[in-house]
């Protein structure tokens, strides 16, 4: 029941994340707004658990639901089958959750850094 | 009368794939596609940000790139993309979950229309 | 031939597919008739034009569900579709029906529709035995009103031709045996129920379905096969959060 299982992880992930896509278009209005800067950008998350936490848990899960999903469109558009599919997802995840886990600290970590 | 007139070249049997002429079709596509293409931005998404792990000056550096107007149209493009999947993914969730409810056809087309305007919406705001 | 029946000396151009996987469309002029059906133009061209052209058909009446045929792109019903309906510019082509493969000329090797409606279980199994008592149904419980919804399919094949999912995922079970399967997963005499929930659980079941709901835009029975689909999404995602899956 692997599909099945893939299945309902990417239909939960989506619906865990339809409040944060609204809070995050809400975000980007409202820094657009104000112009973005690094500045402004910081301000708002560094040292913020908060923040930590709402973007990290986003991270988390926009790669697996983007991992599964690329699975599929791999499955139906690309020669690739079996193990290889499974493979390529899991990278995928893995390099998302990467970068991701480091854009987060990035932009969360106190005191801001740099400057 | 008859005619064996249209005789032609061997050729392949053609597709049969008129159905796809549909907004419920169109509404689908532009899912997968919005989808592969948040896929492909991502990564991009969290390395630029984390720029900041090399200090608000590189992040800044950055910043000042997307003020293009090149970049500022992607970024529209982007918001675009989110608000698509978004809405095709919450059309598809309610397929899927709730009892069949009539009018897809028309959330369908509801929901490539407000991604559009939450497109135009976002190009009014940056530019 | 005599013409008391034509309507005028017009005639339209039907093109025809003939041949198996490799061959040309052959064009005929076919003379206009009043409501006039595909399956008609295709009969008029094997008595009068060429008797080697191989289509399939049996009742001529949309009960059999043996005449689709791939008409200007789209999977329809032959006998049930008039020509005045589907002709564009004068010009019709004609296709064997998509996503399977080509006998010869418009006769499609239904083969793996069928083999798909067995992999998903869609064979009722029986709970009872000749020697009992005839069970009273009900038709308006909930369950009974779901199978009915969905019961009427023919087995033209026509959804399966026009699903994108059938088209990329060679496994994919397709609308037609996936509706087959939620009649009787609602059917209160059936016994097979939890194997017939994971023959649709598995791998080229209902989850590959996308929902473009191109099954339901072209049902000639004006079935939801994504509707039937998504009931099955629901059973057997609740049965695996169970841990009965």
């Amino acid at each position: 029941m692997w599909d099945l299982r893939l299945y309902v992880i990417q239909r939960a992930t989506a619906m865990l994340m339809v409040p944060l896509i609204l809070a995050h278009l809400v975000i980007i209005f409202y820094a657009t707004q104000t112009g973005i800067s690094a500045e402004g950008i910081l301000s708002r998350t560094a040292g913020s658990l908060g923040w930590a936490v709402f973007y990290g848990v986003f991270v988390v899960l926009a790669a697996v639901h983007g991992a599964i999903g690329v699975r599929t469109v791999l499955r139906e558009w690309s020669p690739l089958r079996g193990g290889l599919l499974d493979a390529i997802m899991f990278i995928f995840a893995a390099l998302l959750i990467g970068l991701g886990a480091r854009a987060v600290v990035a932009v969360t970590m106190p005191g801001g850094l740099g400057t | 009368m008859s005619a064996n007139d249209g005789l032609g070249a061997k050729t392949q049997l053609r597709a049969g794939t008129a159905y796809r002429r549909d907004w419920l079709w169109v509404a689908a596509f532009v899912h997968r596609l919005s989808g592969i293409g948040l896929a492909i931005f991502l990564p991009m998404h969290f390395l630029a940000l984390g720029l900041a792990i090399e200090g608000e000056a590189s992040l800044d550096g950055f910043l000042k790139w997307t003020q293009n107007p090149m970049v500022k149209i992607a970024e529209v493009g982007l918001v675009a993309l989110l608000t698509l999947h978004l809405l095709g993914g919450i059309r598809v969730l309610l397929i899927e979950n709730m009892t069949w409810q009539p009018g897809q056809k028309s959330m369908a087309i509801a929901a490539v229309a407000v991604s559009i305007l939450v497109g135009l919406l976002l190009a009014v705001y940056l530019f | 031939m005599t013409s008391a029946d034509t309507i005028s000396s017009e005639t339209i151009d039907v093109s025809v597919w003939r041949g198996g996987a490799e061959g040309r469309y052959e064009t005929f002029a076919v003379p206009l008739r009043q409501n006039q059906t595909i399956l008609d133009v295709v009969t008029w061209i094997q008595r009068n034009a060429d008797p080697t052209l191989s289509y399939r058909f049996a009742c001529r009446v949309g009960m059999c569900g043996s005449c689709a045929m791939t008409v200007n792109g789209r999977p329809r019903w032959t006998c049930r579709t008039h020509v005045s309906k589907v002709v564009e510019n004068g010009k019709v082509e004609l296709g064997p029906l998509a996503n399977l493969p080509v006998i010869k000329d418009l006769a499609a090797d239904m083969t793996s529709f069928f083999e798909k409606w067995q992999k998903a279980d869609g064979a009722f199994v029986p709970s009872k035995t000749r020697h009992d008592p005839i069970e009273e149904i009900l038709p308006n419980t909930p369950a009974r009103i779901e199978a009915s919804a969905a019961i009427e399919c023919i087995n033209c094949g026509i959804c399966f031709a026009a699903c994108d999912t059938v088209r990329w995922q060679d496994e994919y079970l397709g609308p037609a045996a996936l509706n087959r399967a939620w009649t009787l997963v609602n059917d209160e005499r059936d016994a097979g129920k939890s194997d017939r929930l994971r023959a649709v659980a598995a791998a080229g079941g209902c989850h590959a379905c996308h929902s473009h709901q191109s099954c339901e835009q072209h049902c000639p029975q004006k079935l939801n096969p994504t509707a039937s689909i998504a009931g099955l999404k629901r059973l057997t995602m609740h049965a695996y959060l169970r841990g009965d899956l």
